[in-house]
């Protein structure tokens, strides 16, 4: 690779005075990667038993079973929807469908992953992409052949096990020409992980014609830091969706983005995020229409209580050229107490004249009156605030499968009554 | 059915109701008339529990043989008081379905909800689309009032106020809502706060109170609300 200079301004994206955390020393290696992820022990995480009694709280609360509840904390290799998977992997295998660890991939299908590996973003993209690029391990792996539509969502919770809960993960996915794949990562369940940073990197590339779309559902422990870049390119009439929940890890930034570079094309962000006590949700979308006829639309579900923070941090970019674009942008934030607290950065920056632009924002308190009104039909306060924060997010969880989506609920309202870690 | 004794309240630090004393009866229906601001919509909060009112401490509130004064909102709307507001709030995301499920948990069976629902919004001209959408969401005011009386059946309220009840209501659906009350009295007793009596032309109150500066000054029978109607509040 050329050797480039990596103090140049980012060509699309946010850029703002750094503040560190801490700093390394410069160049990269083990050591440098174990200071950077501050283990916060050394040990592993062997039982049940070592877990933080908070994380346990919370699946005893949520009703995870006891073989999921050892998987899901990170403890367990094995996993028994192993029998599931492989189903699962025999009816992809049919299709033409390679759904596998990118670690896998790259072994078994060099010449895929080396054509679009790092094309979308690059290492040189920000200092996260460039320590992912270099140390990368586990992400998944998706190819999905010309026309063919993969009928159920591919769950990177299958795929995963405890070892592959990687750090610097790094996905790839690849829908050629009139194809279909939903992927979706996360559970809602908490993930804990004594890693304190993660930094992923996901590239999608959109073929014409095709669709793909990315659900996340992200519950990571309060430990950790959850610096995330996501981009798809999206080609002549494709389709790429995000639909991006935030509702664990202390600090997230995670803005998917999509360069639709193809006439006709469309990207959609629909995004929720909740931020409890002690956490700070910066989350958003960046789109950038770099072609005629282009469509994008960023639906943004935030809420903060419990002296939380959360952040709509949003770019909508239309290049000269890139005519009869449409671009939609809506951000609702629902505060819930006077500790917590919300900010709005959307930016738009419109080098074309023929555009279509509509831009929403709302701010709303959790009303005494709305609150009083539940209550005089006979729901408590508590349940009173669920119903309102459940139908405020409402537009969103509707386009996630329905087994997540009544678990997001749930799990939002279990965090906003202070009841779990 | 509900009794209020030495009933004090205040309202940021300012007294609106004044020693309110009265005892409503099972079974009838009863008219709050008096001019703005004389204290009548506060009552109706009180009797509900607006959790930002202060009490004197002498104020007591009676629910058949119980206190009530110290329960918070939804507790006495468990035990069947009813408050159909003036203007009520529209709910995002939020279905008349989702609100009456929840409220009715453990003691209905959703789909028996469902059911009720469908049927009731056939029997008072709810359009379905009210039904499915957000609660109150683009709804007109008459068609937000029978949405409130919907809820109040299906929570199968025993003490129903309905706040402002013709303001802003068309005649049909003022008439809807009168003909379901006068039909269904038994077991119930309705407040019905108003300012004209255009709603007593089709449901005829067994009482009417007539409340100024935060006091019940006179009571009588329809021909008060009559009265008013001609001569106005001054002549009281």
């Amino acid at each position: 690779m050329k050797q480039n200079d990596l103090n140049f301004d980012y060509k699309f994206g946010f850029s703002k005075p750094e503040k560190s955390v801490f700093r390394v020393k410069k160049g990269i290696n083990e050591e440098i990667v174990s200071q950077i992820s501050i283990r916060a022990t050394d040990k592993a995480m062997n039982s049940w038993e070592d877990l933080p009694s908070e994380i346990k709280d919370t699946y005893d609360r949520i009703g995870v079973p006891e073989a999921e509840k050892n998987f899901l904390a990170g403890v367990s290799a094995q996993y028994e929807s192993e029998v599931v998977y492989e189903s699962i992997q025999k009816e992809l295998t049919k299709q033409g469908v390679i759904f596998c660890d990118m670690d896998t991939g790259l072994k078994k299908y060099p010449e895929i992953v080396k054509k679009y590996f790092g094309t979308i973003i690059s290492p040189y993209d920000n200092k996260f992409a460039a320590l992912n690029s270099s140390v990368w391990s586990g992400g998944s792996f998706v190819y999905v052949p010309r026309g063919v539509k993969v009928a159920l969502p591919l769950q990177a919770y299958f795929r995963i096990n405890a070892r592959n809960f990687g750090q610097f993960e790094r996905t790839l996915i690849i829908a050629e020409p009139e194809s279909f794949v939903h992927y979706i990562e996360g559970c809602t369940a908490p993930i804990y992980t004594t890693s304190s940073l993660h930094s992923a990197v996901v590239e999608i590339i959109v073929k014409p014609g095709a669709r793909v779309r990315y659900t996340t559902v992200q519950n990571w422990s309060k430990n950790v830091f959850n610096l995330v870049t996501k981009r798809a390119r999206v080609e002549k009439n494709a389709v790429m969706e995000w639909v991006d929940c935030n509702i664990g890890s202390g600090v997230t930034m995670k803005y998917p983005s999509c360069f639709l570079v193809g006439d006709g094309a469309k990207g959609e962000v629909l995004s929720i995020a909740y931020a409890g006590s002690a956490q700070h949700q910066d989350a958003g979308a960046k789109m950038i229409h770099m072609a005629p006829n282009t469509t994008s639309r960023i639906v943004s579900k935030s809420i903060s209580g419990h002296g939380g923070r959360t952040s709509y941090r949003g770019l909508v970019q239309v290049l000269p050229g890139a005519s009869n674009s449409k671009v939609y942008v809506s951000c609702d934030a629902l505060i819930l107490d006077e500790e917590s607290r919300s900010d709005t950065y959307p930016s738009m920056k419109i080098n074309e004249n023929e555009v279509d632009i509509q831009h929403e924002a709302t701010v709303e308190k959790l009303g005494e009156e709305k609150l009083f009104y539940l209550q005089s039909r006979g729901i408590s306060k508590s349940e009173a605030e669920g119903l309102l924060v459940n139908g405020f997010i409402e537009p969103v969880v509707k386009e996630i499968p329905l087994e997540y989506s009544i678990e997001l609920n749930r799990l939002i309202n279990l965090e906003m009554a202070g009841s779990v870690g | 059915m509900i009794g209020l004794k030495n009933l004090s309240v205040s309202v940021s630090n300012k007294e609106i109701i004044k020693g309110v004393n009265y005892s409503f009866e099972k079974n009838k229906v009863y008219a709050l008339m008096g001019p703005n601001g004389s204290g009548k919509s506060t009552l109706a909060y009180a009797i509900a529990g607006h959790p930002s009112y202060s009490y004197s401490k002498k104020s007591k509130i009676f629910f058949e043989k119980s206190e009530i004064s110290k329960l918070l909102p939804d507790k006495r709307a468990k035990k069947g008081i009813f408050l159909s507001f003036q203007n009520p709030l529209s709910l995002n995301g939020v279905t008349v379905f989702q609100l009456l499920r929840l409220a009715l948990s453990g003691i209905k069976e959703p789909l028996a909800v469902k059911k009720q629902i469908d049927v009731l919004a056939d029997k008072l001209h709810i359009k379905k689309e009210l039904i499915s959408r957000s609660l109150n969401e683009g709804a007109s005011g008459g068609e937000k009032k029978k949405l409130e009386l919907l809820q109040a059946i299906v929570l199968d309220a025993k003490f129903i106020i309905f706040d402002e009840i013709d303001t802003g209501v068309d005649i049909d659906a003022l008439k809807i809502i009168a003909e379901y009350m006068s039909k269904n009295r038994k077991n119930k007793t309705y407040l019905l706060i108003t300012h004209y009596n255009r709603i007593l032309k089709y449901v005829k109150p067994d009482k009417v109170l007539v409340m100024s500066s935060g006091k019940i000054v006179k009571v009588g029978d329809y021909k008060l609300a009559e009265e008013i109607e001609k001569n106005g509040y001054k002549s009281l």
